[in-house]
């Protein structure tokens, strides 16, 4: 069962292709590393799976349904989360409602509710709070809870956006490099932890990594870019040995 | 031929908002900031050459150079005390800073010159020029109003184009850690930028009320707000950007109060700024708005 | 019981305190007033405490939540207040009964506010930053200038309107009712201090639940990173208009009230500086704070006032104030050293070494 198939993904900039016929496939609820040299076009691949940039040709499919061309919003609640390689957390409000945030779409009640907190609200929010903290527990984040996303430490802030991604309840989830700026402590606490919520809420996962251990380690298949165009994909054996990868990884 | 002189006009007001335009675009360039004082400025400039002149009976000449010092020193005066310890701050905390200084500015004439408005001789004495057998008049004040815009237009490119401090005030507005690390002196560099647009208020000051001709404490703010809707017209950071949104703006502004309605042709300027913002979001010259993810 | 009390949340709890606070307030200025003890000056204020706080609360939404910049607060305000008045002015013979007429003039007024509140929201969606706050500010004194050249008046024929003075012929009988830069003359007295505290609390109530809602978090996450917000599905365009709308239909409420509390209602008040004044309000009250907001609303409409034995110095005083306190509260160095002094790490440290000194004996 294919939870993601990418036909031929193309998109320029100014005469540059950035990603030059992407294809991929990733099988349900398998973890997928997708690596590459800096300026590769890796990022741009998860801003084209999630609709922040429209391709210029290529299809993308999720679980069957094709989602091309649609909005970022669409294709959140069709079933991709992202997290960010710079982070992008909402800094001036709770951990707890960062991850409430991606409660967004699970839970609803209108505004009017909320205003005149009629009884809608009152559910909903206890049933937002519950789940919110469920998750928050995976990540060890709930005694945190109440602090502001801004005063968490930088690991924790990582591990925080991946709570919010998880939080909207996303077929597959796009982790951009999840592990960048963590020591090697914190990179092997977060390997476990990404194995973990692939087991609990059965989320296929595709993720941009360069530490090599971490891609290694976890990942089933690996994905190699460089300059935009596909170099390796397969087995990780197969493909860290490829000598075309070696190359474009230390050079001539 | 009604419609010419209706034109001249506009350019004449137009070219007054772009000197404005330019102070505000530039400090806007480089300090990122609005300076909501500025209107205010050129109010203070005009009581300068009001004091000189009809108070103390000096030349004109003379009356000319006190403001562009006073203003001036007014401005990195302003700079220095009240913009400079909020570097660092919010761009909401300095924008209602700014707002302060002008209330002060604007009280302080208030307290000094009283409540009045008062008639404001033209510091030039020049003959109306006459075309097409009398029937288009253009005044004095037009005809140096024209030049004098058109002058600091091409010098003002130049300064920044050739001078090490021009140079210098590009390097902060691309990036100001980055100046810093090429030794630039970001502070010395906006103080001369205030320095600039309240010597070019001044002279905006000189131009527009001796067309008007007269003054009061609340004459700068209009002035102000219309030069600053001109900067952001045209794109705001842009200096060739504030010119053409000036020009424009006085031009839109004198047709649509000669043609439509005198009362409504503030808001065909606004509504018009509107649509184009609708169009083009970062002005006419502005640069595009990008955001990396 | 108590199990129930601590499930209520901080949010209702900090509610409950503030609202608290506002009606013993209303209660002891209410037996002030009873008593003969309230100055005539203190009188006049007490309604505008009440439509600068609801301004402030909702201009707060805008700028503190959602944070976009406007600086046209007063235009909502302005067509509130008109609409309102002239829906006063039309009905004063047809509904006779004040309660019903002024309900619906508050209708009238926060849904024509509502509607310019959605074209802005719409506006806010292309255009950015300064960019907006310029868009916000050109709409303000649009609003401003249509009223001031709008004329208004009926006849036996109807309603006839003209922009522009002099334009305007009615038959004989026919009376103006918005004239130009004269305004609207005559509206009815119905705004009360205890309707104005009533609409002050539900202000208060609406926009601190709205916040603290999903909606709430929505508009918030939307301030903090457009992008992320987003990436998680949170409907950008609906949320934004959203928070536009419910900030002018409380402006436009506040200017019903307003106009609905002088004699003479004109255009020229509701300029740019009238918008920048809320904006003050805001800033200074603390941005994204509501109760800071209604406070700050109250302190700066009380300290003109208050300064007023300073005779000409007055609002020159008030602009010294302001570029201190702004200074004082934002810039960095400031914010250090009164880290540094703060009183509450003084008593601390003097504590401590009492404590110490204690144990050395």
């Amino acid at each position: 069962m294919d939870m993601l198939c990418v036909k031929n993904l193309s998109i320029s900039f100014g005469g540059l292709h950035a990603v030059d016929s992407f294809s991929i496939t990733i099988k349900k609820g398998e973890l997928y590393g997708l690596i590459g040299p800096n300026g590769a076009g890796k990022t741009t691949v998860f801003n084209l799976l999630t609709g922040v940039y429209k391709p210029d040709m290529g299809q993308i499919f999720l679980d069957g349904k094709n989602i091309t061309g649609l909005s970022t919003i669409e294709i959140n609640k069709a079933g991709i989360a992202r997290t960010f390689q710079n982070i992008r957390l909402f800094k001036n409000m709770s951990v707890l409602d960062n991850v409430k945030c991606g409660l967004h779409n699970k839970y609803k009640y209108s505004s009017l509710a909320g205003i005149f907190r009629l009884p809608s609200y009152f559910k909903t929010e206890k049933m937002m709070n519950e789940e919110a903290y469920d998750i928050l527990k995976v990540f060890d984040l709930d005694k945190e809870a109440d602090t502001l996303a801004s005063n968490l430490p930088y690991g924790k802030q990582r591990k925080l956006e991946i709570a919010r991604a998880l939080a909207t309840g996303p077929k597959l989830l796009l982790l951009d490099e999840p592990a960048a700026g963590m020591n090697p402590a914190e990179t092997e606490e977060l390997m476990e932890t990404i194995k973990l919520i692939r087991e609990k809420y059965g989320v296929t996962i595709l993720l941009i990594e360069h530490d090599m251990k971490l891609v290694a380690g976890i990942c089933e298949k690996i994905f190699v870019l460089n300059f935009g165009i596909e170099l390796a994909n397969g087995l990780p054996q197969d493909v860290l040995n490829n000598p075309e990868v070696i190359k474009a990884y230390l050079g001539e | 031929m009604r419609f010419l002189s209706y034109l001249i006009e506009g350019i004449r007001l137009g070219s007054v908002y772009s000197i404005i335009a330019l102070g505000y675009t530039m400090v806007y360039g480089i300090a990122k900031m609005l300076n909501f004082a500025h209107g205010d400025v050129i109010m203070v400039g005009g009581f300068v050459v009001f004091t000189v002149m009809s108070i103390w009976g000096q030349s004109p000449i003379l009356a000319v150079i006190a403001a562009v010092i006073v203003c001036t020193l007014l401005g990195v005066t302003i700079e220095r005390i009240a913009y400079r310890p909020l570097r660092k701050a919010t761009s909401l905390a300095v924008l209602i800073t700014a707002i302060g200084v002008s209330y002060l500015l604007q009280n302080l004439a208030l307290l000094i010159f009283g409540a009045n408005i008062k008639s404001f001789t033209s510091v030039f004495n020049l003959e109306p020029i006459r075309l097409a057998e009398g029937e288009i008049s253009i005044s004095g004040e037009t005809v140096v109003t024209i030049i004098a815009c058109i002058v600091i237009m091409i010098g003002l490119t130049t300064f920044i184009k050739r001078s090490k401090t021009g140079r210098a005030m590009i390097a902060v507005s691309e990036d100001k850690d980055a100046a810093v690390l090429m030794g630039v002196n970001v502070n010395k560099t906006i103080a001369t930028t205030f320095a600039i647009g309240s010597a070019l208020a001044a002279v905006a000051s000189v131009l527009q009320f001796s067309s008007i001709p007269s003054i009061s404490a609340t004459s700068g703010a209009m002035p102000g707000i219309k030069a600053f809707i001109a900067a952001v017209f045209g794109g705001i950071g842009s200096i060739p950007g504030a010119m053409i949104g000036g020009i424009l703006l006085g031009v839109i502004e004198i047709l649509g109060r000669r043609y439509i309605s005198m009362e409504l042709s503030d808001a065909i300027v606004f509504l018009i700024l509107i649509l184009v913002l609708l169009v083009k979001p970062t002005g006419i010259l502005g640069k595009k708005y990008h955001e990396k993810v | 019981m108590a199990d129930y009390i601590r499930k209520i949340s901080k949010n209702t709890r900090s509610n409950l305190i503030t609202v608290g606070t506002i009606i013993l307030i209303y209660l002891a200025c209410q037996v002030l007033i009873g008593a003969g003890m309230m100055s005539f000056l203190m009188k006049g204020l007490l309604m505008q405490f009440c439509y600068y706080g609801m301004l402030a609360i909702s201009l707060n939404l805008t700028v503190g939540i959602l944070g976009e910049l406007s600086l046209g607060h007063a235009g909502f305000m302005c067509i509130g207040a008109f609409t309102g008045a002239f829906f006063s002015k039309c009905m004063i013979n047809v509904i006779q009964n004040t309660f019903i007429r002024f309900s619906l003039a508050l209708l009238v007024g926060a849904l024509s506010a509502a509607v310019f509140g959605v074209i802005i929201g719409v506006v806010v969606l292309r255009v950015r930053g300064d960019y907006l706050a310029i868009v916000t500010l050109a709409f303000g004194e649009i609003v401003k200038n249509v009223l001031n050249a709008l004329h208004i008046g009926i006849d036996s024929d109807g309603f006839h309107a003209a922009m522009g003075a002099g334009k305007l012929e009615l038959k004989e009988g026919g009376t103006m009712i918005i004239d130009g830069a004269q305004g609207i003359i005559g509206i009815p007295r119905n705004s009360t201090f205890t309707i104005s505290v009533i609409f002050l609390i539900l202000t208060y109530i609406i926009i601190s639940n709205l916040v603290n809602s999903r909606s709430g978090r929505a508009i918030m996450a939307i301030r903090d990173n457009r992008i992320a917000a987003e990436s998680v599905g949170i409907d950008v365009t609906k949320f934004k208009i959203l928070a536009f709308t419910i900030s002018a239909t409380f402006a436009g409420l506040a200017g019903v009230i307003y106009a609905h509390n002088i004699n003479t209602l004109e255009s020229s008040k509701f300029g740019y500086n009238m918008s920048i004044m809320i904006l003050v309000f805001v800033v200074l009250g603390g941005i994204g704070n509501i109760r800071g907001s209604m406070i700050s609303a109250v302190i700066l409409t009380l300290l003109p006032e208050y300064l007023r034995f300073l005779k000409n110095y007055r609002m020159l005083i008030y602009a010294i104030v302001l570029i201190v306190m702004m200074i004082f509260n934002w810039s960095p160095a400031c914010i250090k050293w009164r880290k540094e002094h703060s009183i509450k790490d003084a008593a601390f440290r003097l504590a401590k070494k009492v404590f110490k000194a204690r144990k050395e004996a």
